[in-house]
C-alpha cells in the first residue's frame, strides 16, 4: 500500500515482487507516452511536490476502503519521458478480480483529473504545448 | 496574514515565477485572486479566466469560495492531466 512520485523509471516485475500477498487478484495499468499526432518527441510530466504523494495517497487509501483491497500501489513519473516510455502504474490485489479491476479503474479515473500533475508535449521541432484536460476524463469522475 | 503562493503549468510561466510570499487580508480564494490579478498585468492576465483555474489550500484541493483563515500554502493552476 505505497505511492511515489519519481522521475527515473520503474520496473514492473519488481514492483510486483511480494505484491498483494494471500490476494487471489492483481490487477495492473501501465500508462505509456503516446504520440496521436506524428509530431510528437516527448512529454514533460510538471507536479506538485508534497501535494502529489498526500492525494495520491489518500486516494489509494480510499480505493482500499471502498474495494476492500488486499494492496495497492500506485508509482507516477514526472520530467521528460520520450514517446513510448511508461509515465505511470497502478496495481490493486483483492479477493476477487472484479473489485480488483474495478479500483484500478476507480483510481486511474481519480489520477487523472485530481492528481496535481500537468503535462506538456514536446513536438519533433521543440515548440512546447499544455494538454488540455479532457471534459471525458470529467465525466468517467462522475461514474463513481 | 503571509501566504506562500504557488503555481503550476501556464500560470506559472504567465506570471513569471514558481512562488512568491504575499502579505493579505483576504477572507477567500477569490479574494486573494482580486489582490493578486491587481499587483500587475502578468498577474491579471493568469487570473483573467477563473473558469481554467484550479486551487489547493494547504496542499489539498479547494473552490475558490474556500476559506483562508489559518492557512499557510496557496496554490493555483490548471485542470490536472494526470495519468
Amino acid at each position: 500500500m505505497s505511492a511515489r512520485v519519481q522521475s527515473a523509471p520503474f520496473d514492473l516485475a519488481a514492483e510486483l515482487a511480494g505484491f498483494g500477498a494471500g490476494a487471489g487478484a492483481i490487477v495492473t495499468f501501465t500508462g505509456v507516452v503516446r504520440d496521436d499526432t506524428g509530431q510528437m518527441a516527448a512529454l514533460e510530466i510538471e507536479h506538485y511536490p508534497g501535494m502529489t504523494e498526500r492525494a495520491l495517497s489518500d486516494y489509494g487509501t480510499e480505493a482500499a476502503t471502498r474495494f476492500d483491497l488486499a494492496d495497492w500501489r500506485i508509482v507516477h513519473r514526472h520530467g521528460r519521458l520520450a514517446v513510448g516510455q511508461p509515465i505511470m502504474m497502478v496495481a490493486t490485489a483483492a479477493r476477487h478480480r472484479r473489485a480488483a479491476f474495478q479500483a484500478a479503474d476507480y483510481l486511474m479515473d481519480w489520477l487523472k483529473s485530481r492528481a496535481p500533475f500537468w503535462k506538456r508535449e514536446i513536438g519533433r521541432d521543440g515548440a512546447a504545448r499544455w494538454v488540455d484536460a479532457k471534459s471525458s476524463d470529467e465525466d468517467a469522475l462522475a461514474r463513481w | 496574514m503571509t501566504l506562500d503562493v504557488l503555481y503550476f503549468a501556464w500560470l506559472r510561466e504567465r506570471i513569471g515565477q514558481p512562488r512568491e510570499r504575499v502579505d493579505t487580508d483576504a477572507a477567500t480564494v477569490r479574494d486573494l485572486i482580486a489582490d493578486l490579478a491587481a499587483r500587475d498585468d502578468w498577474h491579471a492576465a493568469a487570473f483573467a479566466d477563473l473558469a481554467a483555474i484550479r486551487c489547493a489550500v494547504d496542499q489539498q484541493l479547494a473552490d475558490l469560495d474556500a476559506p483562508l483563515a489559518g492557512a499557510r500554502e496557496v496554490a493555483f493552476f490548471p485542470p490536472m492531466t494526470g495519468g
